[in-house]
């Protein structure tokens, strides 16, 4: 099977975005302070965190596969996350 | 504080997975009613799970699962793997009475949850897809916070006993202080691919016939080190393949998952399995690793936590279990929930016969019975200098390079002697092992 890059996985799977709301949302001074910006880039599976040129860490919350792993190695106060909204986010065909 | 007089319903149930469904199934079919709420678009559209389900328990609830459920191939085959660079050292157990009866299946979440639902539809449960519960509902009495319902947008929604049954993330128990955050330690990450295949590659390929299936469990290079492992089953025309890492290691050694992923995968020994398949879907799921440790309250005034949301997910080196975990608190949990409405009594103390049946059966048990599992699993000899110790034996043993030979036990020894490895460490962890596994 021939390497795909995660953002040709992720077309693979069926997402209902949400396009009024982001349901993840990144404190940039406490993820700079606390070291959580890299652990956040490191640790997805889907590449929702970036780090930016100037620092900053964006966030591509249609790729999230809602995982909470991100949550999970934030320091506290860095990073806010909840599941979308109700049908919303990542369908799973096959799970 | 006492109940509800009248509630919208007898039992909201809040997520339909496995244990989410067998409770709301359980406690409908006795004449209750259940209202099971879903924030995927249908029931399995949030699910996803390595793939193996040791099946017995779910029998025990639905007597036709294996001919009617949507499972994908009944393992016969246990392929534990150590796997280095360029060597790899495995231990293949087959056995024709894994089949029979059927001692586990391999699943696709997103398949078998929607008929995990319907049988609830079918024993009377209202099924609410489409809806996230924002956070349950309490009232202050005497004994404190008691659960009397739930939020979702501007809807409430009140119930008898709220049942969390939302996963290893769980909002819920969190939100009312029965979990905390967790250790870095005590969770993983598991990232899996589903690679398309004909049926006949894949018996070919793993030398099966008919709906037989396969389970490989790997440790060592597959990781980069890192502590966890990697694994691939088969389904009917698709295989899963993925990698489960720990938390605490993954960010120490600063690596990024995706490419430990992406090293599994393509390794010279494993990619031969994947050749010309499809991806069909790439996905994760965070996995409790904590055992017993983990498991702290699961029973508050009105509410009972189930399932991953109650941290039941047992690794033991040789079987990874979450799913038989979760059918096994759920029965437990709506034997427990259906008494305390029948006595009129869903306090803490009414409902507290759920921890009891619990741990009286053999989801408590096996978590006892693995408690130090965990610890065990942190050694970090287990993720790369134990794989290669052996294929250096081995390789010893097979590279006849017209050099005279030497006893095998002379072979580990000298291999022994180059290894890392100490031989008090590998006494100490075989001792270890054989305690804690």
């Amino acid at each position: 099977m021939k390497p795909m890059s995660v953002p040709e996985r992720l077309t693979k799977n069926r997402f209902l975005l949400d396009e009024e709301h982001s349901h993840i949302e990144v404190n940039q001074e406490i993820a700079k302070a606390t070291g959580t910006g890299q652990a956040l880039v490191a640790c997805c599976p889907a590449h929702v965190y970036a780090e930016e040129p100037d620092g900053t860490i964006s966030v591509e919350y249609a790729a999230c596969l809602e995982c909470g792993t991100c949550l999970a190695v934030a320091a506290p106060g860095a990073l806010k996350w909840h599941y979308p909204r109700g049908g919303f986010g990542i369908q799973f065909r096959e799970g | 504080m006492t109940e509800t007089p009248e509630p919208d319903f007898e039992v909201i149930v809040i997520g339909a997975g496995i244990a989410g469904c067998v409770t709301a199934y359980q406690l409908a079919r006795q004449g209750h009613s259940v209202l099971l709420i879903e924030r995927g678009e249908a029931p399995g559209s949030k699910n996803l799970s390595g793939g193996v389900l040791y099946s017995r328990g779910i029998e025990q609830v639905f007597p036709g699962f294996l001919a009617e459920a949507p499972i994908e191939r009944r393992i016969t085959r246990n392929y534990i793997n150590f796997l280095n660079a360029v060597s790899s050292v495995a231990i293949d157990y087959r056995d024709a009475r894994l089949a029979d009866p059927v001692n586990a299946v391999t699943v696709l979440r997103a398949k078998l949850d929607p008929w995990l639902a319907g049988k609830c539809e079918e024993a009377g449960a209202i099924i609410m897809p489409g809806v996230r519960v924002d956070r349950v509902l309490t009232e202050d009495g005497a004994a404190g916070q008691r659960v009397v319902g739930v939020r979702a947008g501007e809807d409430e929604l009140r119930s008898h006993v709220v049942v969390a049954a939302d996963g290893v993330n769980s909002f819920i128990a969190k939100e009312v202080g029965l979990r905390r955050n967790e250790p870095l330690n005590h969770l993983a990450v598991g990232v899996k691919s589903v690679v398309r295949l004909p049926r006949e590659t894949i018996e070919a390929r793993f030398n099966l016939t008919g709906d037989e299936g396969a389970a490989m469990a790997v440790v060592g290079d597959c990781t980069e080190g890192v502590g966890g492992g990697g694994f691939l089953y088969t389904n009917t025309d698709s295989l899963s393949i993925g990698i489960v890492v720990r938390l605490d290691d993954l960010t120490a050694k600063k690596k990024v998952v995706t490419d430990i992923f992406d090293h599994f995968v393509e390794h010279r020994f494993i990619a031969p399995y994947l050749e010309g398949g499809e991806l069909l879907e790439y996905g994760c799921h965070l996995v409790a690793e904590g055992g017993l440790g983990m498991i702290g309250e699961i029973v508050m005034d009105g509410m009972v936590v189930v399932g991953d949301a109650a941290g039941l997910t047992l690794n033991t080196g040789l079987t990874v279990r979450g799913m038989d975990l979760a059918v096994g608190s759920a029965v437990a949990a709506a034997e427990a929930v259906s008494s305390a409405l029948e006595r009129k009594d869903t306090s803490k103390a009414g409902l507290a016969g759920y921890r009891q049946r619990l741990f009286a059966g053999y989801v408590g048990q096996d978590m006892r019975t693995y408690a130090k599992a965990p610890a065990f699993l942190e050694v970090e000899r287990m993720y790369k200098q134990y794989g290669e110790l052996f294929a250096d034996v081995l390789y010893g043993a097979f590279n006849l390079d017209t050099q005279p030979r030497r006893h095998l036990l002379g072979v580990a020894r000298k291999t022994l002697a180059r290894s890392p490895v100490k031989m008090r460490q590998l006494f100490r962890d075989g001792v270890a092992g054989a305690r804690a596994l």
